[in-house]
């Protein structure tokens, strides 16, 4: 039996069976996530079938530096994030709140490039709706791939809007005494979360920035 | 205590080699490959999530059960873009037959 009792719950045999089902229902959580994100992917897909010419023309109109960096940026954030989880493992505090703080920080930064670029494509009229703009004859098509753009960075950006404020739980809660080396599944958790929202972007950068450069 | 704990050089290892691949998609795609730079981007992409489930979501260190969890996920996800592309991959095969339209 672990000494910090309080943090052992009694339905458990032990702490690693505790550990195992903590894990067993985040990954399930995110199987539904895989499937929510699923959605939207395939409707781009069958899209970008049909519409293939003017995905590729208003593909060119995002900004591939900014998305660059914003990969760049995310991916550092799930760097601080395991290094996070690693210091709450070895039953760290202060540095498991810099490293949280890191994560947070980055994933505001992101929010700020991405924020930036949509007012951006505010400002080139290529928000789908009455005000949309696009020379050429894909117009119609070129809107479509701006709707699955806008929503699918825009259920992405949500999604780190909600990481963020688990983050900061994760802070209060390592202030406040709540984990130890053997009990740190909540900050776990809320790692896998967050490096799963950066898997999302791994595939949304190449989709929507990259798809027809050359 | 179970838990792996991960060696610091190992996550510093990861993230080098996601950054690496990040330059590869970008350079790639400026490339003109035809057909080939949407296979390009989505392997680059796939090697890149297994990297992060593998070690930054430490499935390496897992139990089984948990790997027949994380694969059901994507195993689902397949079956989904499978049965929808056998439809829209396939409607120009055969031709409508008259009085149909």
């Amino acid at each position: 039996m672990p000494e910090h009792s309080t943090a052992f719950e009694h339905q458990f045999d032990d702490i690693e069976q505790q550990h195992e089902s903590a894990s067993l229902g985040m990954w399930i959580f995110l199987a539904t996530e895989v499937m929510f994100f699923g959605g939207m992917f395939l409707g781009y897909a069958v899209y970008r079938g049909a519409y293939s010419t003017a995905y590729a023309q208003a593909s060119r109109h995002l900004d591939v530096l900014l998305g660059g960096i914003n990969t760049g940026v995310l991916l550092s954030s799930s760097l601080t994030m395991a290094l996070a989880v690693r210091a709450a493992q070895l039953g760290g505090r202060r540095i498991v709140v810099l490293f949280l703080l890191a994560t947070i920080v980055l994933g505001l930064v992101f929010l700020g490039i991405k924020g930036f670029e949509y007012y951006h494509k505010y400002e080139e009229h290529l928000i789908p709706g009455s005000h949309f703009e696009f020379s050429g004859p894909n117009a119609n098509h070129a809107q479509v791939f701006f709707s699955f753009y806008f929503v699918m960075t825009g259920m992405h950006a949500l999604h780190m809007i909600v990481g963020i404020g688990v983050m900061l739980t994760m802070i209060l809660m390592t202030l406040r005494r709540r984990f130890s080396s053997e009990y740190y599944f909540p900050i776990e958790m809320a790692g896998l979360y967050w490096h799963f929202v950066d898997i999302v972007w791994v595939f949304l950068f190449p989709l929507l920035y990259l798809v027809d450069r050359s | 205590m179970t838990e792996h704990i991960v060696a610091k050089r190992t996550y510093y290892g990861v993230f080098l080699g996601l950054m690496l691949l990040l330059a590869a998609t970008v350079s790639i795609a400026y490339i003109h490959l035809g057909e080939l730079n949407i296979i390009a981007a989505l392997t680059i992409a796939f090697i890149k999530a297994t990297l992060i489930i593998l070690y930054f979501m430490h499935i390496r260190y897992s139990s089984r059960l948990l790997w027949i969890f994380v694969a059901a996920g994507f195993f689902w996800l397949a079956i989904l873009f499978a049965l929808s592309f056998s439809d829209f991959l396939t409607r120009s095969w055969l031709s409508v037959p008259t009085g149909w339209q």
